[in-house]
C-alpha cells in the first residue's frame, strides 16, 4: 500500500505481464527470423531477472537505441516496416521492450493490450486447432493479468479462476459473432499481400525434378469424401495443370482458349465433395473426368477444372466425375498440331527409335504399345533421385541414365509419341490418397503429386497413358512408399510403417478435418443455409446487422438476468464501509477486524485517525448491532465527512 | 436493550468489573488470562488450565471461586484417586438402619480439578460425565449437581512424567484451554515482595450476590449476535476444515463455544452487541485444544492459529 505513488506497480504484477507477453509472443518465434526470437526472448530474461533481483529498470535513453537497432534489423530483413511479417516482427519486438520499461499501471495496460492484439495475428499464419487452444489459453492468462492489475491483492488460484469466468461468460457472445457476422467470400478483405506467399502445390511449369521435390513434403493437398464409394485406386488421377508446351527442358501450359470440350461419360457418375487447401492456382484438382462442375468453375478444354479466382483459402467444392469416359473424340487440327510440336534439333536418338516404331507398326494403338513395352522390358529405374541430364535431355535419359521419377516417364513418353506422329501432351496433378478410416476422408497429400500423358488416337479421343504405371505398377497400385528401391531415402512421414502410429496420425488428421469442415468451413454459403432456416432468407449485411445487434442484446439480458437472480445481496452499510476505505486509500487485510484497522489508520494517518474512528463506529453499530435505520444514515453521514478521493 | 443510546462499540461500566478488578490484584500482569477465564464462567462453560506447576493455576481458580462468593471444593488428582472419591459413596448409617449418600466433592459450584491429568482414565471420566451431564449417577440413583456448576480443570504439560494425556472427546468438554505462562518482570517483583498470594486469597469478600451469576449468564447467552458475525464464525469454523495445517477441522460443538466465548467477552468489553473482535479474541482458546497438528501428534501451533484467523475474511 503506497499513496506517496498510486501509479507504481505492485510486487506481484510483472509475473503476470511476463506470463501474457511469454505466451502470446512465443509461438510466432516459428516464423520469426531467429536473431529476433533470440532478442526478444533475452529481453523478457532480462525484464524478469530484473524483477527477480528487484532491481532498477533499465533508463530510457538506453532502450532508445536498442528499439532504433531492432527496427533497422527488420527492416534488413524484411525489406520493409509494413505488411504482414514485418509489422508482426515489430509488435513482437515492442511487446519484449515494453516489459522493461514497466513502471506504472499505464505501461502493464500497454503490454496487456498489446497482449490482445498480438493474439489476433496468430491467425494470419495458422488457424488450425492447436492454435486455438493455445490462443485460448493466452487469452485466460492475459485476462488474468488484466484482472491483477485492476483487482488489488488477489491469489493466483482466485485470479485464474475470475478469468475463467470471464471467459465463459464470453462464450454466447463469441457464439453469436461466429454465427452471424457477415462473412465475406473469397480471399479475406485487408490481410496484407504477403500473407499468402509460400504456398506449397503443383506449379503451372514441369522441369525434371519439380515433382520430385514436391514429393518430399507430407503437406496435406486435399481431402475428398465420396458420396459412395470410393473408386479403385489406379482410377484416381487428381487433374492439375495440362502442359502441351515443351522447350526441351520445361513443360509449359499453352496459353490458347480451347473450345468446349465434349465429354462422354462411359459409366456410372460418382459424386464427391473435395475440401482444397490453398494453392495459389485456379485448378481444383478434379478426379478424371469432371462432369459437374460447382457454380463459378469452368473448363478449360483441356479437361482441367478451374475455379473464377486462385484459391488463397481452403475451400470446399461439390463435384462429381465418370472414371470412363470419351473426351473430345473430335479434336481442331490446330490443337493436334500444337500437340506434335517437339524443339527442332534436339534428341536425336528419341526420334529415330520412335520412327522405327512407326515403321513396325501402322496404327497409332500399336506405337502406344510399343512403347510402354519398351518401358516395362528395358531397364528402366523408378527412382527419387535420378542423375543429372545433359542438354538432350530424353535421349539421354532413354539411353543413358534410364532412372527417373514420374516426369522423366512421362515426358519421355510425350517426346516418343509426338516424334512418332502421334498427339501428345503430358499432365500434372495428384494420384491416389490415403483413406483416412476414422473420418472415411480420402486424404490427398503433396507426395501424390504425379505427372502422366495423353494421347490422342482417332475415334477415340484423349487417352491417359501412364508411362509410370509400365516401369513402377506399384507407384500406381499401392502408393509412393512401395514403389521406391530398398534403401532409398523416403520423406520423413513416409517412413513410419507402425500401424499404431500410422492411427494416431489418421485420428490426428480427422480431428483437424473435423476443425476444417465444422469450424473454418462455415462460409457465407452456410451462412446463408443457417440464416433461411432461422427465417431470414436472402439475408443481407443490414439485416445481419440487426440479427446480430438483437442476439447480443437478448444474450446479455439473459446474463443480466441470471447475474441478478443469483448475486449475493450486498448489505448497504458494507457498501459505504468499502467506499471509505477508497477514500481513505486504505486496502482492508483478510482477517483485520474495523477496530483493528481503525488502529492502524490512527497510525499511519492521523490526521484521519478522528473522522474515521467515527465511520468504524457507526459501521460496527450498522452491521453488528439489532438493525436500526438510523445506524445506517450515521454511517452514511460519517463516510461523507471522509475527504474525498483526489483524482489520481 | 432496545434502546438505541445503549448500544455501544466502547465499554462501559458492568456488574462483573469489580470482579476483574480485585482478581487481577491477586494474579499480578494477567489480566487477558484472568478476563478469558471469567468469560468461560460467565459463558456457562468449563475452564480447561495447563500450565508448569507453580504458575498460579491454582490461585487463579481459588480467587474467582471466592470472589463470585461460590461453594468451592478442591479435588487433587492423583494416581491413586478413584470416581467414588469425586461423586461421593453410600454409607451403611447404623441409627437410620439404612445406606445414606456422603455426597463427594463434585456437588459444588466451584470445583477445582488440580492436575487433572494426574489421574487414570476411568477418574477423569467421572468427573468429566459429570461436567457434561450436570448430574451423577450412583448405585442407581440419579443426583443433580447444584446451580451453576463450574470445573476448573488444571493440567500439566503432557509431557511430564505420570500423566494421562485427556483424550480429545473429553478434550472437547472444556470451553476454553488457557495458560498462564511465567509472569512479567514487575508482576513477579510484587509478588515476591508481598510473599506470595495464599494470604491475600482466603481474605478475599464475595463481591457478586450469589443469585446474580445466572442472572448474568442469561444476559448473556442473549446478547445480540448480527447474522453476519454468524457468517464470521461459521466461514472461520469452516476454514479450519480446510486448512492443510489441521488434521481435523472444528466441530459444529465448537462453533457453538465461539459464539458463546464471544458473547461473554463482549459482555467483559461492555458491549450488547458482539464483534468479530470478539470472536478473535476468544477463537485461541476456544480452538486450539480442539484442533491437532496435521504434521506430528500434537495440538495446532499458536501459530497455525494466528494464520487461520487472519487468512478469513470478515463478511
Amino acid at each position: 500500500m503506497s499513496t506517496a505513488q498510486p501509479e507504481a506497480l505492485a510486487r506481484d504484477v510483472p509475473p503476470w505481464l511476463f506470463a501474457a507477453a511469454a505466451v502470446t509472443t512465443l509461438p510466432h518465434a516459428l516464423h520469426l527470423p531467429l536473431w529476433l526470437s533470440l532478442l526478444t526472448g533475452l529481453l523478457c530474461g532480462w525484464a524478469a531477472w530484473l524483477w527477480w533481483q528487484d532491481r532498477r529498470l533499465p533508463r530510457r535513453w538506453l532502450l532508445l537505441p536498442l528499439a532504433v537497432a531492432g527496427s533497422i534489423g527488420i527492416v534488413a530483413d524484411f525489406g520493409t516496416l509494413l505488411g504482414r511479417d514485418a509489422g508482426v516482427a515489430m509488435l513482437v519486438m515492442f511487446m519484449a521492450m515494453k516489459l522493461l520499461e514497466m513502471r506504472s499501471r499505464r505501461d502493464a495496460m500497454v503490454v496487456i493490450l498489446l497482449g490482445y492484439f498480438l493474439l489476433l495475428t496468430h491467425y494470419f499464419y495458422s488457424q488450425d486447432m492447436p492454435t486455438g487452444l493455445w490462443l485460448l489459453l493466452s487469452l485466460w492468462l492475459v485476462t488474468a493479468a488484466l484482472i491483477r492489475l485492476h483487482a488489488g491483492t488477489i491469489g493466483i488460484r482466485e485470479n485464474l479462476r475470475y478469468a475463467g469466468l470471464l471467459a465463459v461468460q464470453a462464450l454466447p457472445f463469441m457464439l453469436v459473432l461466429y454465427l452471424l457476422f457477415p462473412r465475406i467470400s473469397g480471399p479475406l478483405w485487408g490481410l496484407p499481400q504477403d500473407a499468402f506467399s509460400g504456398k506449397t502445390g503443383l506449379s503451372d511449369s514441369m522441369t525434371p525434378g519439380s515433382i520430385a521435390n514436391l514429393v518430399q513434403s507430407g503437406e496435406i493437398a486435399f481431402r475428398v469424401r465420396f458420396d459412395a464409394a470410393p473408386p479403385a485406386r489406379p482410377q484416381l488421377y487428381w487433374r492439375g495443370p495440362v502442359m502441351e508446351h515443351f522447350d526441351g527442358t520445361t513443360w509449359r501450359q499453352s496459353r490458347q482458349r480451347r473450345a468446349p470440350e465434349s465429354i462422354q461419360p462411359a459409366g456410372p457418375t460418382i459424386g464427391y465433395e473435395t475440401t482444397l487447401e490453398a494453392h495459389s492456382q485456379r485448378w481444383l484438382l478434379a478426379l478424371d473426368a469432371p462432369v459437374t462442375l460447382p457454380d463459378g468453375a469452368s473448363l478449360d478444354g483441356r479437361l482441367s477444372a478451374l475455379a473464377q479466382q486462385p484459391l488463397e483459402t481452403r475451400q470446399r467444392f461439390r463435384l462429381a466425375a465418370a472414371t470412363a469416359y470419351r473426351f473430345n473424340a473430335e479434336e481442331a487440327p490446330a490443337v493436334l498440331r500444337d500437340n506434335l510440336q517437339l524443339p527442332p534439333n534436339s534428341n536425336p536418338q528419341t526420334r529415330m527409335l520412335a520412327e522405327s516404331w512407326r515403321q513396325q507398326a501402322v496404327q497409332p494403338e500399336r506405337v502406344v504399345a510399343l512403347a510402354l513395352r519398351h518401358f516395362s522390358t528395358e531397364d528402366f529405374y523408378y527412382t527419387l533421385q535420378p542423375p543429372l541430364l545433359g542438354r538432350d535431355g530424353i535421349d539421354d535419359f532413354l539411353f543413358r541414365s534410364r532412372r527417373g521419377f514420374c516426369e522423366h516417364y512421362a515426358a519421355a513418353f510425350v517426346v516418343l509419341m509426338r516424334s512418332a506422329g502421334i498427339p501428345a501432351r503430358v499432365v500434372g496433378g495428384y494420384q491416389g490418397g490415403e483413406m483416412n478410416p476414422r473420418d472415411g476422408y480420402l486424404v490427398v497429400r503433396q507426395s501424390e503429386a504425379h505427372a502422366w500423358a495423353e494421347v490422342w488416337l482417332a475415334n477415340r479421343g484423349w487417352v491417359r497413358v501412364d508411362p509410370t504405371a509400365a516401369v513402377a505398377p506399384e507407384r500406381i497400385e499401392q502408393g509412393i512408399a512401395n514403389a521406391l528401391p530398398f534403401g532409398e531415402p523416403l520423406p520423413a512421414f513416409l517412413q513410419v510403417r507402425a500401424d499404431w502410429l500410422r492411427d494416431i496420425r489418421h485420428r490426428w488428421e480427422a480431428l483437424n478435418n473435423a476443425w476444417n469442415q465444422n469450424i473454418l468451413g462455415y462460409d457465407a454459403r452456410r451462412q446463408r443455409e443457417l440464416l433461411s432456416r432461422l427465417g431470414l432468407p436472402d439475408a443481407d449485411w443490414r439485416s445481419l446487422a440487426i440479427a446480430l445487434g438483437v442476439a447480443c442484446t437478448l444474450v446479455l439480458a439473459l446474463i443480466t438476468l441470471w447475474t441478478l437472480h443469483h448475486r449475493r445481496r450486498v448489505a448497504p452499510e458494507l457498501m459505504l464501509w468499502h467506499r471509505a476505505l477508497r477514500r481513505i486509500r486504505v486496502d482492508c487485510a483478510p482477517g483485520e477486524t474495523p477496530l483493528a484497522l481503525a488502529a492502524r489508520v490512527g497510525n499511519s494517518k492521523p490526521e484521519l485517525a478522528a473522522d474515521f474512528a467515527a465511520v468504524v463506529h457507526h459501521f460496527l453499530l450498522a452491521r453488528y448491532a439489532p438493525e436500526n435505520p438510523e445506524h445506517l444514515a450515521a454511517l452514511r453521514a460519517a463516510v461523507a465527512r471522509l475527504p474525498r478521493r483526489r483524482n489520481p | 436493550m432496545t434502546n438505541t443510546k445503549t448500544h455501544q462499540t466502547g465499554s462501559r461500566p458492568h456488574a462483573f468489573m469489580p470482579v476483574l478488578d480485585a482478581a487481577n490484584r491477586i494474579i499480578l500482569g494477567k489480566e487477558t488470562e484472568v478476563r478469558l477465564a471469567a468469560a468461560c464462567l460467565l459463558a456457562g462453560g468449563h475452564l480447561l488450565i495447563e500450565d508448569l506447576p507453580g504458575l498460579g493455576k491454582t490461585t487463579l481458580a481459588h480467587t474467582l471461586a471466592r470472589l463470585l462468593g461460590l461453594q468451592f471444593a478442591r479435588i487433587q488428582f492423583t494416581a491413586d484417586l478413584l470416581p467414588a472419591d469425586i461423586t461421593g459413596v453410600s454409607i451403611f448409617d447404623r441409627e437410620q438402619g439404612s445406606f445414606r449418600f456422603v455426597p463427594g466433592p463434585v456437588f459444588s459450584q466451584l470445583v477445582l480439578a488440580d492436575e487433572i491429568n494426574r489421574a487414570t482414565p476411568k477418574t477423569q471420566s467421572a468427573l468429566l460425565e459429570a461436567m457434561e451431564e450436570g448430574q451423577v449417577t450412583s448405585e442407581g440413583e440419579t443426583r443433580a449437581l447444584p446451580h451453576p456448576f463450574f470445573v476448573i480443570a488444571t493440567q500439566n504439560p503432557a509431557h511430564q512424567i505420570g500423566t494421562f494425556p485427556l483424550p480429545e472427546s473429553q478434550l472437547d468438554r472444556f470451553l476454553m484451554r488457557i495458560e498462564l505462562g511465567y509472569p512479567g518482570r514487575d508482576a513477579e517483583r510484587a509478588l515476591l515482595a508481598s510473599g506470595g498470594r495464599r494470604q491475600a486469597v482466603e481474605q478475599l469478600a464475595s463481591l457478586l450476590p450469589p443469585e446474580q451469576l445466572p442472572q448474568l449468564q442469561a444476559e448473556i447467552a442473549n446478547l445480540h449476535v448480527a447474522p453476519a458475525l454468524i457468517d464470521y464464525i461459521q466461514a472461520l469454523v469452516a476454514a479450519s476444515r480446510h486448512s492443510p495445517s489441521f488434521r481435523h477441522g472444528l466441530s459444529p460443538r465448537a462453533g457453538l463455544a465461539l459464539l458463546a466465548a464471544a458473547r461473554a467477552w463482549a459482555w467483559l468489553a461492555g458491549r450488547d452487541m458482539v464483534l468479530p473482535d470478539d470472536v478473535q479474541a476468544v477463537f485461541p482458546s476456544v480452538a486450539r485444544h480442539r484442533l491437532h497438528s496435521a504434521q506430528g501428534g500434537g495440538l495446532a501451533g499458536t501459530s497455525d492459529i494466528d494464520a487461520l484467523i487472519s487468512s478469513v475474511a470478515i463478511p
